[in-house]
């Protein structure tokens, strides 16, 4: 009797540390069927596909291939298998031509015979409609042929099940329009297909079936015919669960930050931000939703002076009243923002990076802000060892003492110091992003503790988060970005979980792109 | 004219020194591994083959020429691979620094042989300089008859074999790189590790492999400097490390191109031996003239990053570690 799945994963668990990536996952893919793969990020999407395509080893849990148990511990193991994946960030070597991409790796003779292999990409080619050059250099193409290539590279290597992590996000339109014909032509061909996504149109559009993970878990599946993005949505955040986190009502919120037709592009010239409209008030937390990657990492970075911005691109500081002059914080730096007299706090995603320097003590961190001050050539070291101590005494900072480098302190110590020296310097307006990312429940309240105290103090809050609980219960309003447009500005004491789901895969993008094609 | 044939007849022999060290930091780097050791790995190589041929000189009866050659070769090629293995193991096992681990190596090396070095001149006699001169007469043989026929038998025929070795060695290098499988993985393992791995290459044993064989040629390059440019004996002056920084700098003018660095090499030993062909300098100025490689260098350095050629650029990962599961 034939196989009637490709590929079935049981019970799969894979841990990063203490972060629990995948947790007893099963999912099916039967043979000619293209299936989605659907979750927020952080849900696990590509951890599991990693473990199918061998750059990941699960902890425990059993992979079938065509009603095998197979062992895959390395890609190449996945190669052999049939399974070929095209990850977000290609893997593709920038000076190598297109054919010696598909090249790389793969048994043979000595001496590279260019001419097979050209005639090996014409004929997967012709097969399902793509279009190489096999001799152009990959630092010479552009995002969608890089990705085409990589599609080409696994079927020359006889995949029998693609694997697409985010395909389309990168793709304009019509690219993706090209590359949902392509898939249709493998699918008719036999090929098994996953396509990881959070774009629900797409899922409705070009999958037979979809599975949703949330929070590492496995949700469910149902057939794409008997689905709609509503269903989806809600599958994909889930029910609301109450967190009991304190709310105050804003005191006299006055606006601090006004953001106009802000627009930004990527070194590619991709839009990351596309005219965003917004006013951040002090006194208040503005939450910021969205699938990762819609433009919070730029929207945070433009407002601090770290990311280049279009033309016509505004973002005014009102220091006193709405009825001040306000002043331009676009085209300045971080240092003359802060030479400005603008108090301007800033947790990045980034904790260790952008944040605070892993090998530095705490002392040496605090004075990553202070550095400046103290007589001549010297620096004063004592204000920032006094503070150092404070913020290990007030926050609770487990760490064995003072001079000991961040880097060996866990992640929610390390926030709680980078928390605690950006509130140190009374922020006018507070910008946070994932800021309880990866800490345990009684870090994670202390910083919440710690931004309403904030609030309460007039600062105005930018709290970028990934849990829509918390944005439900923490802040005053919600801004709900999507693909790098605001979709919308809800009151987060009515808003529901649904609707910011919903807003977050927008349904309103995918008209306007339509719109575009 | 005399002048000028000797100027390049040193430029040649100087130049092939460097070479076997730019040769063999080539390979190694393509596999992204900076190994700053060079100099160290030429001191291994260079007193590794000067004991073997000396022991065999001093102990056996009728030690003959072509045996003691052998003989130091591949000992001279093991001690330096055996370099290259010590900095694999730490950093592709270990993960450790590439920089200090590389500059460890080269302190090292050149400690090890200049203790070495002064052991054997001790043993020699104690008064003065050991010497290999059979071992040496060996290496430096070239056939008279051709070497006699006027300017270009001079010019072109009259270096002990591995002058021609190194050419030999760079092109084999510059083939395999550019036209075979092998090459084409080893490449990808240093542009970019996560994707030659996703590919199903064996970076590790890419990277181990690259390393110990680039070790053992840029090896090579002390044994010619203690065979040949010094004619079989051991001084402790250093001069070996800055031959092998010089190696480094190669690398760098010849954009990672094994066949680029024949040419190149031979140019800087033009520009290093150029101040003793011009008359008239001071001590103060013939400094300035030995700096020119140097200074070539960082020119080529600049005009490569101004025309942002992705072509002429250093391996992507160069000088990273490669872990498959970091996230």
């Amino acid at each position: 009797m034939a196989e009637e799945y490709a590929v079935k994963m049981v019970d799969i668990t894979k841990t990063f540390g203490t972060v629990t990536a995948n947790d007893r996952v099963c999912l099916e893919l039967k043979k000619g069927e293209i299936l989605s793969l659907l979750g927020e990020n952080g849900s696990g999407k590509t951890t599991l596909m990693n473990m199918l395509s061998g750059i990941y080893f699960p902890d425990s849990g059993h992979i079938f291939v065509d009603g095998q148990e197979v062992t895959i511990a390395s890609p190449h193991d996945a190669y052999t298998l049939g399974i070929g994946m095209v990850h977000q960030h290609f893997k593709l070597v920038d000076v190598l031509t297109a054919a010696e991409n598909i090249e790389l790796g793969l048994p043979g003779k000595l001496v590279v015979d260019r001419k097979a292999i050209a005639r090996r990409i014409r004929e997967i080619c012709d097969r399902y409609g793509f279009v190489v050059e096999p001799e152009k250099k990959v630092y010479d193409m552009s995002v969608s042929e890089k990705q085409t290539l990589e599609i080409v590279k696994t079927l020359c290597r006889g995949a029998n099940v693609l694997i697409l992590d985010e395909p389309t996000a990168v793709l304009t339109p019509q690219e993706t329009e090209r590359l949902f014909a392509v898939m249709r032509n493998m699918k008719a061909d036999g090929k098994s297909i996953i396509i990881i996504t959070h774009k629900l149109h797409e899922v409705l559009e070009i999958s037979d079936r979809v599975a949703v993970l949330r929070k590492g878990a496995y949700v469910g599946d149902m057939t794409t015919a008997g689905a709609d993005t509503q269903t989806l949505s809600d599958m994909m955040v889930g029910r609301a669960v109450n967190l009991n986190i304190e709310r105050a009502a804003p005191e006299n919120p006055v606006r601090r930050l006004e953001l106009r037709h802000l627009t930004v592009k990527d070194a590619d010239g991709v839009l990351r931000l596309d005219d965003i409209n917004l006013d951040v008030n002090g006194g208040e937390i503005l939450g910021v939703a969205g699938i990762s990657g819609c433009g919070q990492k730029e929207l945070l970075e433009a407002i601090a002076g770290l990311q280049d911005t279009e033309e016509g691109s505004s973002v005014r500081y009102y220091p006193q009243s709405p009825e001040g002059p306000g002043e331009e914080l676009i085209g300045q730096n971080p240092r003359t923002i802060a030479d400005m007299g603008v108090r301007l706090a800033f947790v990045p995603e980034n904790r260790l990076g952008m944040g605070l320097v892993g090998s530095m003590d705490l002392a040496d961190n605090m004075m990553l802000k202070s550095y400046r001050e103290g007589r001549g050539a010297f620096t004063d070291r004592k204000p920032p060892h006094r503070l150092a101590e404070s913020v290990v005494e007030e926050l609770e900072v487990v760490t064995p003492s003072i001079s000991t480098p961040v880097r060996r302190l866990s992640g929610g110590n390390v926030q709680k110091v980078l928390v605690g020296r950006e509130i140190a310097a009374n922020p006018t307006v507070l910008l946070s992003a994932y800021a309880v990312r990866g800490l345990d429940i009684n870090t994670s309240y202390t910083i919440y503790r710690l931004l309403n105290e904030q609030k309460k103090a007039g600062v105005a809050v930018l709290y970028v988060g990934e849990d829509l609980d918390v944005l439900l219960e923490l802040c005053d309003k919600i801004a709900v970005l999507c693909g790098g447009r605001l979709s919308g500005i809800l009151d987060a004491r009515t808003a529901t979980k649904e609707q910011v789901g919903f807003m977050m895969t927008n349904v309103a993008g995918a008209e306007r792109e339509e719109d575009k094609a | 004219m005399t002048s000028l044939i000797s100027l390049l007849n040193n430029a040649v022999i100087f130049g092939t020194v460097i070479l076997y060290g730019a040769i063999g930091e080539i390979i190694t780097e393509k596999s992204g591994n900076l190994n700053l050791g060079v100099p160290g790995i030429m001191y291994l190589g260079g007193i590794a083959g000067l004991a073997t041929a000396f022991y065999y000189e001093m102990l056996a009866a009728n030690p003959i020429g072509v045996v003691s050659l052998l003989l130091s070769f591949v000992a001279a090629f093991l001690a330096a691979a055996l370099g290259g293995l010590i900095y694999s193991f730490l950093t592709i096992t270990l993960r450790a620094n590439q920089n200090v681990t590389g500059l460890t190596l080269t302190i090292f090396g050149a400690g090890l042989a200049n203790l070495y070095g002064g052991s054997l001149n001790k043993l020699a006699g104690g008064v003065g300089q050991i010497s290999v001169s059979l071992t040496s007469r060996t290496y430096r043989a070239y056939f008279s008859g051709l070497a006699n026929l006027g300017v270009p038998g001079k010019l072109l025929f009259s270096y002990g074999f591995m002058a021609y070795l190194a050419i030999v060695i760079a092109l084999i290098a510059s083939w395999v790189l550019n036209r075979t499988r092998v090459g084409l993985n080893l490449r990808a393992v240093g542009e970019d590790p996560a994707t030659a791995d996703a590919a199903g290459i064996h970076v590790t044993k890419y990277k181990y492999l690259a390393t110990c064989l680039g070790a053992g040629i840029s090896g090579l390059g002390g044994l010619y400097y203690c065979m040949d440019y010094i004619k079989g004996t051991w001084t402790t002056d250093s001069t070996i490390e800055a031959l092998g920084w010089l190696a480094v700098a190669l690398v760098i003018f010849a954009t990672w191109k094994p066949a680029r660095a024949i040419w190149s090499a031979y140019l800087f030993g033009v520009l290093y031996w150029a101040y003793n062909y011009i008359s008239g300098l001071t001590r103060a100025s013939i400094e300035l003239f030995k700096m020119l490689p140097y200074v070539v260098t960082i020119v080529v350095l600049i005009v490569v990053s101004m025309r942002h050629s992705k072509e002429s650029q250093p391996p992507e990962s160069l000088g990273q570690s490669y872990f498959r599961e970091e996230r």
